[in-house]
């Protein structure tokens, strides 16, 4: 070992510079990256504040509209009319949101009985029976559709679908402004989102199980019918609720040809007003900033980020649930 | 001697039995044909409402008084034969470029960080969640918080910055998603590539990866941007002023503005058919001609850059 000292000197010193030039490390602080690296993560942050905006925003005028004496949290959610202008203390001053609530839900119900037979059947067709060439034609197709703005729906709900209703069923029994036209054309329009994430999920049931269904004699629609649509109920689950989320947040069509009547009714046919409709009309009321008027558009914006909300959480649930099954 | 099967008999008995009755094949044809009408439907109505505008609108458009020139080179008028959707026009381009300058930077910057930088902690779990969820609340919220923070708090007025920074919220987790799709598409040997020559992660970021990325960056910009402009709610809320004579073409991000939904909505709002029907038709014309021309510009776009890797 001493024979040769040489060895002995030099290996550790080589662990000490494994390199003549220098460590891996930056050979200077980079100060400038840094920087950049946290502007790019300030990008990301813009996101989170628009959600704190969003709280903040609504809550705060929405507290407001509450701490008012004459409002109180019970009237709100249980009064049969919404009628939030002028002076409180007059009894024209309602405002009880189920009228704006049953408006919502009596046109998204309509568009979902529409939209879910609709999507469905298109999601099967498309991921089970179209070729190559039909797909590459009706998947960009309903792109487009889901791109139309909701103002050209709009129009269309009401210089369309409203005439063709009242020629179906009598101009006496449809109102000129009514749920059941925007209903059906913003059911028209959550389809492609039935759709598209509907048939992601049946694409991305497994060969396996419709190979074994086949291997045991069934046939094709039963394959579709009873393997894949159940193996990607998940992904179903989760488009429709995505749908559902959509609907009631969709404003344009509603203010346009459902009309501006807070009505508690279920009559498909009859003026109502939902809850995006009021903030839309209310806002071209020039409420003044504070005014109760003011600060219900808020309440009501609430109400509407909050369900829209807690859809998007379940959807996003379910969607994470069928990208794990399989 | 009949018992006996032959190879071919057997066979024979096998095909028969394989072919599925004909009621069974009736329902076959029957739900596939079900599934494709289904299918078609969207497909219908699609086109029975591009028929239904044209018809509607190209009167306005192109006949006569009022016609093509007019129709896009004046402004709001109570007649219903001179009116037309210069204001709108202009503001819908002016907010096009606003809110391109401003989305485009920051959507970037977020896709970046998050697909090339961000640690994978919780952090960043919670921010990707945000983001999704983001893309699911209504453009009516987002006017509410425009018209909160922007025209009230910061003080911006119903002005065109207001209505910009608006729209900006709103298609910013769109061009995110987009962004980080194109980013995850260029392979790693890209990176570590650079990485291997001596260059700092963010220099690879910035000169490879972003550059490799970018047409599909740019097709998702411009695919979310024509989502910007087809929004009427959303500057309801924050005051697109709508007013009837705009005093000149608004450039300058703090002055008054309309848009082109904005003033179709107006349109669409009036009793007489004369404004409901035959104006606003000729509107949403304009409109999708905007947006037809960028959505051909997008897929241009993709087709002449996009590359498999």
């Amino acid at each position: 070992m001493s024979a040769n000292p040489d060895v002995a000197t030099t290996v550790p010193e080589a662990a000490v510079h494994p390199r003549p030039g220098g460590s891996l490390r930056p050979s200077r602080p980079r100060h400038g990256e840094r920087l950049v690296m946290a502007l790019l993560a300030l990008c990301g942050l813009v996101s989170i504040l628009t959600t704190v905006g969003i709280v903040v925003v609504l809550f705060v005028d929405a507290a407001a509209f509450f701490r008012n004496p004459f409002v109180s949290f019970r009237g709100f959610l249980t009064d049969t009319a919404w009628r939030p202008f002028g002076d409180p203390e007059l009894e024209a001053f309602r405002y009880g949101i189920l009228p704006l609530l049953n408006g919502t839900l009596l046109v998204t119900a309509i568009a979902v009985v529409i939209a879910v037979p609709l999507g469905l059947a298109s999601a099967a067709y498309l991921s089970e029976y179209a070729s190559p060439r039909v797909r590459g034609v009706l998947k960009p197709t309903l792109e487009v559709l889901a791109g139309v703005p909701t103002i050209v729906l709009g129009y269309f709900a009401l210089t369309f679908m409203t005439p063709l209703l009242r020629a179906i069923f009598g101009i006496e029994v449809v109102n000129i402004f009514n749920a059941a036209s925007a209903g059906i054309v913003m059911g028209i329009m959550i389809t492609p989102t039935v759709a598209s994430l509907s048939e992601d999920a049946m694409s991305a049931v497994p060969r396996m199980l419709r190979e074994g269904a086949y291997g045991l004699g069934a046939s094709k629609r039963h394959v579709v019918l009873r393997i894949v649509m159940p193996a990607a109920v998940s992904g179903i689950v989760a488009a429709i609720i995505l749908a559902i989320g959509r609907a009631i947040g969709e404003t344009m069509i509603v203010a346009v040809a459902a009309g501006n009547l807070p009505t508690l009714t279920l009559s498909p046919f009859s003026q109502i007003q939902t809850m995006t409709a009021y903030i839309v009309q209310a806002v071209q009321g020039e409420a003044p900033r504070g005014s109760l008027t003011y600060q219900s558009i808020f309440a009501v914006g609430a109400v509407l980020f909050v369900v829209t909300f807690v859809l998007n959480v379940i959807a996003q649930a379910f969607v994470r649930r069928y990208r794990q099954e399989y | 001697m009949m018992a006996i099967s032959t190879p071919q008999r057997a066979a024979e008995a096998a095909q028969v039995q394989l072919q599925s009755p004909p009621s069974r094949t009736r329902k076959e044809r029957g739900f596939q044909g079900v599934l494709f009408l289904a299918t078609v439907v969207a497909v219908i109505v699609l086109a029975v409402l591009l028929v239904d505008v044209l018809l509607d609108g190209s009167g306005r458009l192109l006949g006569g008084e009022g016609g093509f020139p007019q129709v896009l080179a004046s402004y709001r008028s109570r007649f219903p034969d001179r009116t037309g959707y210069l204001a709108g026009l202009t503001g819908t381009l002016s907010l096009m470029v606003l809110v391109a300058a401003i989305s485009f930077p920051l959507g970037v910057g977020a896709a970046l960080y998050l697909e090339e930088f961000a640690p994978r902690n919780r952090a960043t779990r919670l921010l990707e969640a945000n983001i999704a969820n983001l893309a699911g609340v209504p453009s009516v919220v987002y006017g509410l918080l425009g018209a909160g923070v922007f025209v009230a708090v910061l003080g911006f007025g119903r002005s065109l910055i207001s209505g910009a920074l608006t729209l900006t919220l709103l298609i910013l987790p769109v061009i995110i998603v987009a962004g980080r799709e194109a980013l995850r598409s260029v392979p790693r040997a890209i990176r570590d590539g650079g990485l291997a020559l001596g260059a700092t992660p963010l220099q690879v970021a910035f000169r490879q990866t972003l550059p490799a990325a970018l047409p599909g960056i740019l097709t998702g910009t411009i695919l979310a941007l024509s989502r910007a402009i087809g929004e009427t709610a959303p500057l309801l809320v924050v005051g697109a002023a709508g007013v009837l004579r705009t005093a000149s073409v608004p450039w300058r991000p703090g002055e008054q503005y309309t848009a082109l939904p904005v003033e179709i909505y107006r349109y669409v709002s009036f009793p007489q058919d004369e404004f409901r029907v035959a104006v606003a038709s000729a509107g949403i014309l304009v409109l999708l001609a905007v947006l037809l021309v960028m959505n051909s510009a997008a897929i241009l776009l993709r087709n002449k850059y996009s590359r498999s890797w």
